[in-house]
């Protein structure tokens, strides 16, 4: 299995629509041990001056993998999901991520370097919440980049 | 409590926490993030692809170190940057039923550099386990009022 070279430069558009809910946003919390009452509280959200819950520091990487999965399961790609590892990842926030948002990525492939028989693929999801009454509109809400190291016979 | 922007400075300790992890908390974060790679969660299929058994999301890792400094800023949403590289993969060994953690992590963070005309301080954050950092280059931008 080798990793697609003409990866490098492609773009998948954004696709369908993560609808970001309180239940989820107080699930991803507890599952990263987080115990910030701006997770689970309404109430406690709004203290702070936010619209809703607030999303944990890392919610959006549930968005950056569902884009990433376009160019995983692309055949074309030639990646083996079960000999991937993250290798880096970085969130950039221009907003926080509050419930009811509604979200969607566009994915960029950065970058695509051969290491030994594997390959290190670089993406960049660029997250934007749907706003106005048609969601006609977008607000930019984070930019993630991930590094993964598909790894080779071996590695 | 939030911190006072005016009174950081480069070398602040903001503490410490230790984390402890299971098997059962790598299932709960694959449900709750959409990772459901085995590697996380089946010893056969992680060492079928020469994993030395199964690990933890560096997701996991990730996700759960910056509460240290959520908590200290305040308000997750100050957090408006937050970068690392996952440098060694965490073992969790199958403690089921026993009540014991599967592995430990520890972490602790720093004010490592303060930008007064951003109103941002990076907080970075050393994260090991098994006498190993796991995490390198974690940097949290936190911007405080």
């Amino acid at each position: 299995m080798t990793i697609n070279p003409d990866l490098q430069g492609r773009s998948y558009p954004a696709a369908e629509v993560y609808d970001v809910g309180r239940e989820k946003i107080r699930e991803f919390a507890r599952a990263v041990k987080a115990t910030h009452p701006a997770h689970f509280e309404v109430e406690a959200a709004k203290a702070l001056g936010h619209s809703d819950l607030v999303a944990p520091p890392t919610f959006a990487i549930i968005i950056a993998q569902r884009a990433d999965a376009q160019l995983i399961e692309d055949p074309d790609s030639g990646i083996d999901f079960s000999r991937v590892v993250h290798a880096d990842q970085r969130f950039t926030h221009h907003r926080p991520i509050f419930a009811g948002d509604r979200l969607v990525a566009e994915l960029h492939v950065d970058g695509v370097r051969a290491m030994g028989g594997g390959a290190m693929i670089t993406t960049r999801s660029e997250i934007f919440a749907l706003t106005g009454n048609d969601g006609g509109d977008r607000q930019s809400v984070a930019t993630t980049t991930s590094s993964i190291l598909v790894r080779g016979e071996g590695q | 409590m939030s911190p006072s922007f005016d009174e950081l400075t480069a070398g602040q300790d903001i503490g410490s926490r230790t984390i402890e992890v299971t098997r059962t908390d790598l299932v709960k974060y694959a449900g709750a993030s959409g990772d459901f790679n085995p590697i996380h969660w089946n010893e056969a299929f992680a060492t079928g692809v020469e994993l030395p058994g199964v690990i933890a999301h560096g997701m996991f890792t990730m996700g759960a170190a910056v509460q240290l400094v959520t908590d200290w800023a305040g308000d997750p949403a100050a957090v408006v940057d937050f970068q690392t590289r996952f440098t060694k993969p965490i073992l969790v060994a199958d403690t089921t039923g026993t009540g014991q953690p599967g592995a430990t992590i520890e972490v602790s963070g720093a004010v490592g550099k303060v930008d007064p005309d951003a109103g941002t301080a990076r907080v970075d954050l050393t994260v090991v386990s098994a006498g190993q950092k796991v995490l390198m280059k974690a940097q949290a931008v936190v911007r405080l009022s």
